[in-house]
């Protein structure tokens, strides 16, 4: 790997989620080269520069649609998203909603800071109410997005949630996310170090909690309202267990043969009376 | 050469596209065929106009002139007012006080056979009928159509046919009426399309694979044909929940190694912009179909405009270089469009076909196109090593692209990167960066042979100029001109301007340029490219389609 010159603060939880992703990757015996990360802008998606693996460090927002088009064309390597926030609940919520309702199977890991870093200090989706900034000068008074339990209500294949502190944890929900067949919603909180001074480590220490083995996350309105909990945070897989096809499998189903990318046979005559079909009706 | 104009005229969901499907179908069989349609933005009622011109040669130019009009409802006549004469046969849903009526009631010959619905066969039988044409190929096409529907329709159909025949052929010999259009053998054999038809075949010969769009007027029928043949050809097709997401499942689909495009038309590709400018970052191809509909905002949904030429050109914030086609015909639409796959591989750029709501809505037939004119090029690489670099510098700007999943790692970023694809800001690199990006398509119009088509008067004194979809329009009205020496000069690639076109006007005493938009933005891209000014413009903006007797008529007055 290239030596570059990393752009996270010190102390910065992006490290944390970055060395989970690579020991996930590693003891999972993933192929580097079969590997690609898609990210947006932000802090958190400039992670595929810091590792090995193919990356497409595409546009703000726009991860998910980008993996989606890379995993339907070549099922056979690994996409994970890597983004934060603001990217993915932001600039990109539309595609949050419609991915996972349609359900490729890659791995959206979203970084949750509750602020904007690279654009110094101001709200983020998740910011919560009264967190003042900058630009929110009276404080935030929009309700924070709960993505979790909007990706429950959306039926999403598998749902987590983890803090960027606990390496190991974290490892072992992102071994089982890229293993998951479908989209796999992995929400990592992290501390901004610099910009959010109110959600910091000790902050996050106090209030997350595991879920422990007498949780079935298989149960949805329980993940529902495990997901809508106020004074503490759950983490762990919150919901998993319902199988639905994956994007690429609906598309086999109607009839793509993989590979799609070289086409075998001359189409050129079948092409022809396909038109002359067409028009005889 | 002999033409017919018949004028369909009625409701949008009162059944005029069945009359229109029939009569084209059959007719085509025996004529050259040209259809067009203009219709209002509703699903139901509001008004709604098929032409039909029915020739004995090779003619598709769109003619305003009605000889015959069907009017399926009360206010048939009202919607064409201005395109009936005093030659105009009126037949149908009308008080017989305008001039050449004759009230007909198709709903009530339909009900003799049993029932109403097939008023419309009743209507097609009619004009077959007052045109004397053969009654078989009528039936057998009558079979196909409503094959699906069970024998009892058919019959039922048939029976309505023959009604509405007889009653068509009393008023052939009550009025004396003739049309005297010879039958062509040679167009049985013919294709019978239209625009988004064309552009989808394109697509497919082009080798995609891939296509994700939003549904929008007038571009939807393109994305419609490759849903339609997805399973015959092996194409994924999913529509997005919006055209950003759209034009970067297309980025990432040819990231993984497809051929994909999007199908979209103005507030569509609006949203798609930034999109177009990562393509010009990552430097990866995309195919864009922009099917012109006139703005601003959402305009007029379902006519007609060529108002998109500067934005497309200018679309996207940064330098970065780009194609755009624009297809005069079906022909080239089938091969500018294929050619686009190519061109976007090769340069690995965004390449753009620019259609507007007429020409994807028009049918006539042609010939088989030869699809072994055109092959399909891959250029990506297949394998790579460890030391393989994404943005290598090389001397004419374009590096290898490899596909993930070699020992090569493929990493693009949509900031500003090194040959490795990873950020950066070193301002040597951001200098060589954008020269290398810029510098791909410096003669590509050379090295591609990207050429204008001539036609008329070597000799010409004044020169006429177009693009794009009206030019099968402007070469009638310029074949209807006598006693002036006039070229015309139809331009199906527009960006990057073909590099000898000076030559073409250093000849001219008179240019003369014919837009369907406001600003002559052709003209503005003439002067900016090549300094050449065009003075005499005809234009047209109301959101309709040039008419053979406009252009000739605006081409007399500037002669």
């Amino acid at each position: 790997m290239k030596d570059l010159n990393n752009a996270w603060c010190p102390g910065c939880g992006n490290f944390g989620i970055l060395s989970s992703i690579d020991k996930a990757i590693d003891e999972l015996g993933i192929k580097r080269e079969n590997i690609v990360m898609v990210s947006g802008i932000g802090q958190a998606a400039k992670l595929p520069h810091y590792t090995n693996v193919n990356f497409f460090n595409g546009l703000h927002g726009r991860s998910i649609p980008v993996a989606t088009g890379i995993k339907a064309t070549k099922p056979e390597l690994t996409v994970i998203v890597v983004s934060g926030d603001g990217c993915i609940y932001g600039e990109g919520g539309n595609h949050f909603i419609h991915g996972i309702r349609r359900n490729p199977d890659i791995t959206v890991i979203v970084h949750n800071n509750m602020v904007y870093g690279l654009t110094k200090g101001q709200a983020s989706p998740t910011s919560q109410i009264g967190f003042r900034t900058p630009i929110q000068v009276c404080g935030v008074f929009e309700e924070p997005f709960n993505a979790i339990a909007v990706a429950i209500a959306l039926n999403a294949s598998f749902v987590a949630r983890c803090f960027s502190a606990d390496i190991e944890k974290t490892k072992e929900i992102i071994k089982l996310a890229i293993k998951h067949k479908g989209f796999s919603f992995v929400e990592i909180l992290q501390p901004c170090v610099t910009f959010n001074k109110v959600n910091t480590y000790a902050w996050f220490r106090e209030r997350t909690y595991y879920l422990d083995s007498s949780y079935s996350p298989d149960d949805r309105i329980k993940a529902f309202e495990t997901s809508l909990e106020k004074d503490r945070i759950s983490l762990g897989i919150l919901y998993t267990g319902f199988q639905r096809k994956t994007f690429e499998q609906n598309l086999e189903d109607c009839g793509i043969v993989y590979p799609v990318i070289r086409r075998k046979s001359n189409i050129k005559n079948d092409l022809l009376k396909s038109l002359k079909k067409n028009h005889s009706k | 050469m002999n033409s017919l104009n018949i004028v369909v005229s009625g409701e949008a969901g009162s059944g005029i596209q069945t009359v229109e499907t029939l009569l084209c179908e059959i007719f085509r069989r025996q004529h050259y065929v040209f259809s067009t349609k203009e219709y209002m933005s509703r699903v139901r009622g509001g008004a709604n106009t098929t032409t039909i011109r029915i020739s004995d040669s090779r003619i598709n130019g769109f003619c305003e002139k009605t000889d015959i009009l069907l009017s399926l409802d009360k206010k048939g006549i009202e919607r064409i007012r201005e395109r009936i004469t005093s030659n105009t046969l009126i037949f149908g849903d009308v008080t017989e006080t305008e001039k050449n009526s004759f009230s007909i009631d198709f709903s009530k010959i339909a009900l003799e056979t049993g029932n109403k619905v097939f008023s419309n066969t009743v209507a097609t039988g009619f004009i077959l009928g007052l045109l004397n044409k053969d009654k078989e190929i009528a039936g057998s096409v009558i079979g196909s159509f409503f094959a699906t529907k069970g024998d009892q329709v058919i019959k039922g159909n048939i029976e309505a046919l023959n009604k509405g025949y007889l009653t068509g052929q009393e008023f052939r010999k009550k009025l004396l009426f003739e049309a005297h259009i010879e039958t062509v053998k040679e167009v049985e054999r013919e294709l019978f399309i239209n625009g988004a038809e064309a552009v989808g075949t394109g697509a497919i010969l082009g080798g995609c694979n891939f296509i994700s769009s939003y549904p929008m007027t007038p571009s939807t029928p393109v994305f419609t044909f490759l849903a339609q043949h997805s399973k015959d050809f092996n194409i994924i097709v999913e529509q997005a929940e919006d055209e950003i997401s759209a034009i970067n499942m297309v980025l990432g689909s040819w990231y993984a190694g497809g051929r994909a495009m999007v199908s979209t038309s103005g507030g569509g590709f609006a949203l798609m912009v930034e999109s177009i400018s990562l393509s010009g970052m990552i430097e990866s191809p995309v195919v864009i179909h922009l099917g012109q509909r006139p703005g601003p905002a959402t305009g007029l949904p379902t006519r007609t405009e060529q108002g998109d030429l500067l934005f497309s050109l200018f679309s996207g914030h940064g330098e970065f270089p780009r194609v755009i086609f624009a297809p005069g015909d079906l022909n080239e639409s089938i091969f500018l469009t294929a050619k686009a796959f190519n061109i976007a591989d090769k340069y690995q750029i965004p390449v753009f076909i620019l259609t507007d709501q007429y020409l994807i809505d028009t049918y006539y037939n042609i010939p088989e196109p030869d699809f072994s004119l055109f092959d399909i090029e891959y250029y990506y690489l297949k394998e790579t090593d460890p030391s393989y670099r994404r943005y290598k510098f090389t001397d004419n700007g374009i590096s290898e692209r490899a596909i993930p999943g070699n020992s090569g790692f493929v990493c693009l970023d949509s900031d500003e990167h090194d040959e490795d694809g990873h950020i950066t800001e070193d301002r040597e690199i951001r200098r060589k960066m954008v020269e290398k990006r810029n510098k791909k398509i410096m003669n590509i119009a050379e090295i591609e042979r990207f050429e204008p088509c001539f036609y008329g008067h070597e000799n010409y004194e004044i020169l006429v100029l177009s693009w794009g979809s009206t030019k099968n329009t402007v070469l009638e009205a310029i074949s209807q001109i006598d006693g002036a020496r006039l070229g015309y000069l139809h331009f199906p690639i527009i960006y990057p301007l073909p590099s000898n076109i000076d030559n073409f006007f250093r000849k001219a005493k008179k240019t003369i340029v014919i837009e369907n938009n406001y600003t002559s933005q052709f003209s503005k891209l003439l002067k900016m490219e090549k300094g050449i000014e065009v003075k005499e413009k005809i234009l047209k903006y109301d959101g309709h389609p040039f008419s053979v007797e406009q252009i000739t008529n605006a081409l007399k007055e500037k002669i």
